[in-house]
C-alpha cells in the first residue's frame, strides 16, 4: 500500500512541502536578523490566506459555484489575488514590527518579552478574524480545480502540484539571490552575523529589519494562495495556526536562519507527513512531522544545514 | 584644523559612568593615540565617536558639524570609520564579501576604482590576497585584523578609528599592523588609535591622550609622552 503510494505521496509532500517552505523562510529570515521566534509570523500568513480569499470574493466568485472562465482568466485572477495576499500579509508584516518590536528594541527588553508579546500579537491578530468573520471556515471558493497533467512512476501530478512547486521554487530563488547577490542583502546577512559591526559598516539595521519582515511576510502571502488552492475551505481565523507550527518546525528542522535550510526542512517535512500518513492513517500524519523533527535535532542539534544567516553560509 | 573634536563628553551605561568630562582634538592628517589601562573607557570613546554608544552630555563635531544627533549609519557616510575592538569580522562571509561590505555605503561598487581599492588592500596585506575566497571565521587573528583594517579602509574613511588593533596577535603581526597604519596615515587618512601597547601606540602619534578612570590625566605630542617617567612607570613597562 505504501509502496503503491509512494510516488503520489511524494508529489504531494513537495507540493505541501513548498507551502511550508515558504511560510518557514519568514521565521528564518526574522530569526536570523533578531534571533527572535515570531510566533506571529502565522498569522501573517493568515492575513495574506484572507487577503486571498477577499480578492476572490471582490473579483465576483461566490462559495460554492464552479467558475465559467477560461483558463487564462482564471490564472490571471489567481496572480491578482496573489499579489493582494502578499502586499496585505507585507504589509502586516511590518506593521507588527512596528507596534509590537519596535518599541521593545528601542527599550531594550529582555528576549522573553519579544517571544511573549509575538505570542500575544499572534493570538490579538486570531481573535480579530474570529469576532469579525466567526469561528467558521468562510464558504469554498475553488478557482482552479485539480485536474492530472502527467504521471511520474504511474503517479498523476496535477496542476495545481506543478503550480505550486514551480512557483514555490521560483519564489525561494528569487529571496535567496536578494539575500545573497544585492546590497541590500547583504545588509541583511551582515546584520544577521555582527549587527554592532553591520552598523559601522554603515547599514541601517532598523531598515534591514523592516525589509526582512517584509519580505517574510510577501512570502507569506504567496504561500497563503497556493494554500488557498490547495485547501478551499481553508479560509478560518485559526487556519494558520497547525501551518505556522509546522513551517517553525521546518525552520528548525533544515537549520533556522539558514534560508535553503527552510526551503529543504519544508520539502522534508511535507513529504514525511504525507509518507506517515500512508503508513500509519491519517490521525498520525502529524505525529510523524514531529517525531522526525525530535529524530533529527537528536542528531543534529543545529538543523540539517546548521543555523544561522552567519555561521553556517546561507 | 581639528577633525574631529570632543569637548567635555559624558557617557555612562545605566549608572555606571564611563566618560567624565572628556575633551580631545584630532588634527587632520594626524595619528592620535588614546592610552590607558582596563575600563579606562577607551573603547566607550570610540564607540561615542563612531554612534554605538549615546552621550549623555557635551559636545562632538567631525569637520565643524554637530555630529551628536547624526545616526552611526549615517556617520560612515561623513567619513569615519571605526575598526571594532575584537575586529568584527563577519564569519560567514568570504574575504572579498568582507571587502565588499566595507564598501557598503559607496555608490561606485562596480567601479575600476572599488576593484582597485580592494587590490589596496591586498597590496597592504598579502597574505589576505591568498585568502580571497575563505570564510571570514576561518581566518587567524592576525589575517583578520588585517581584513578588519582593510574593509574599514574600502569606505575611504577621513577619520579611521582603531581599538586595539594589535591585540592578541603575534609580533611579526604587530609590526606589520602598525607599519601599515603609519602608511594609511601617509596616505593621508587621519587616525585616532587606542592601544595598550603603548610604546607602539606613542611611538607612531602626532598626538597622545592618557584616559584613567574615564577621564583624560595627561595629554601631548607621542614622542613627548613616551619620555616621560611618570608614563614610562605606569603603561610601558620601564622602572
Amino acid at each position: 500500500m505504501f509502496l503503491d503510494r509512494f510516488w503520489a505521496n511524494t508529489i504531494n509532500g513537495l507540493s505541501y512541502g513548498s507551502i511550508y517552505a515558504l511560510v518557514a523562510l519568514g521565521y528564518t529570515l526574522v530569526y536570523g536578523v533578531l534571533q527572535l521566534i515570531n510566533f506571529a509570523h502565522s498569522e501573517i500568513f493568515v492575513i495574506g490566506v484572507f487577503g486571498v480569499y477577499f480578492t476572490f470574493l471582490a473579483l465576483g466568485f461566490q462559495p460554492g459555484q464552479t467558475p465559467n472562465v477560461p483558463l487564462a482568466g482564471i490564472i490571471a485572477n489567481l496572480v491578482l489575488a496573489g499579489a493582494v495576499g502578499m502586499i496585505l500579509a507585507g504589509v502586516a508584516a511590518v506593521i507588527l514590527e512596528r507596534v509590537a518590536y519596535r518599541p521593545l528594541r528601542k527599550r531594550n527588553a529582555p528576549r522573553l518579552a519579544f517571544l511573549i508579546t509575538a505570542i500575544g500579537a499572534s493570538f490579538v491578530i486570531q481573535q480579530v478574524f474570529r469576532i469579525t468573520r466567526g469561528s467558521n471556515p468562510e464558504g469554498t471558493i475553488r478557482l482552479l480545480p485539480p485536474e492530472p497533467l502527467f504521471r511520474i512512476f504511474g503517479a498523476p501530478v496535477t496542476n495545481l502540484q506543478v503550480i505550486i512547486i514551480l512557483a514555490a521554487l521560483a519564489l525561494f530563488v528569487v529571496a535567496d539571490t536578494f539575500v545573497n547577490r544585492t546590497r541590500l542583502g547583504r545588509g541583511v546577512r551582515a546584520v544577521a552575523q555582527d549587527p554592532a559591526t553591520a552598523t559601522l559598516m554603515g547599514v541601517n539595521r532598523e531598515r534591514v529589519i523592516m525589509i526582512t519582515f517584509l519580505l517574510g511576510g510577501l512570502l507569506a502571502g504567496a504561500a497563503a494562495l497556493f494554500y488557498l488552492m490547495t485547501i478551499p475551505q481553508g479560509a478560518v481565523f485559526n487556519g494558520g495556526f497547525l501551518l505556522g507550527i509546522k513551517a517553525f518546525a521546518a525552520a528548525v528542522l533544515g537549520g533556522i536562519g539558514n534560508l535553503r535550510g527552510a526551503l529543504l526542512g519544508g520539502l522534508i517535512l511535507g513529504i514525511a507527513e504525507n509518507y506517515g500518513q500512508s503508513l500509519f492513517g491519517g490521525d498520525w500524519r502529524d505525529v510523524v512531522a514531529f517525531v522526525l523533527l525530535v529524530g533529527v535535532l537528536m542528531f543534529r542539534p543545529t538543523g540539517i544545514l546548521g543555523e544561522s544567516l552567519g555561521k553556517a553560509r546561507v | 584644523m581639528s577633525l574631529l573634536q570632543l569637548s567635555d563628553v559624558n557617557v555612562a551605561y545605566g549608572r555606571i559612568q564611563a566618560l567624565r568630562g572628556i575633551s580631545l582634538t584630532v588634527q587632520e592628517g594626524q595619528i592620535v593615540s588614546l592610552i590607558g589601562a582596563n575600563g579606562a573607557g577607551k573603547t566607550t570613546t570610540m564607540k561615542t565617536i563612531s554612534g554605538l554608544l549615546g552621550l549623555q552630555s557635551g559636545s562632538m563635531t567631525f569637520d565643524g558639524e554637530d555630529l551628536t544627533k547624526v545616526r552611526a549609519d549615517l556617520r560612515v557616510r561623513k567619513g569615519i570609520c571605526q575598526v571594532p575592538e575584537g575586529r568584527g569580522i563577519f564569519p560567514g562571509m568570504t574575504v572579498l564579501e568582507n571587502l565588499d561590505m566595507g564598501g557598503f555605503v559607496r555608490s561606485d561598487r562596480r567601479s575600476k576604482e572599488f576593484a582597485d581599492d580592494q587590490e589596496r588592500a591586498f597590496t597592504y596585506f598579502p597574505r589576505l590576497a591568498e585568502r580571497r575566497h575563505q570564510v571570514g571565521g576561518t581566518l587567524s587573528g592576525g589575517e583578520q585584523q588585517m581584513l578588519a583594517i582593510g574593509r574599514a579602509l574600502m569606505a575611504r574613511p577621513r577619520l579611521l578609528l582603531l581599538d586595539e588593533p594589535s591585540m592578541g596577535l603575534a609580533p611579526q603581526f604587530i609590526q606589520q599592523i602598525f607599519r601599515v597604519i603609519e602608511d594609511i596615515n601617509r596616505e593621508g587618512v587621519t587616525v585616532l588609535l587606542v592601544e595598550q601597547n603603548a610604546t607602539q601606540a606613542l611611538g607612531l602619534a602626532h598626538q597622545a591622550y592618557v584616559l584613567e578612570t574615564g577621564e583624560v590625566t595627561r595629554s601631548g605630542p607621542g614622542s613627548e609622552l613616551l619620555a616621560d617617567p611618570t608614563i614610562q612607570d605606569a603603561y610601558l613597562g620601564v622602572s
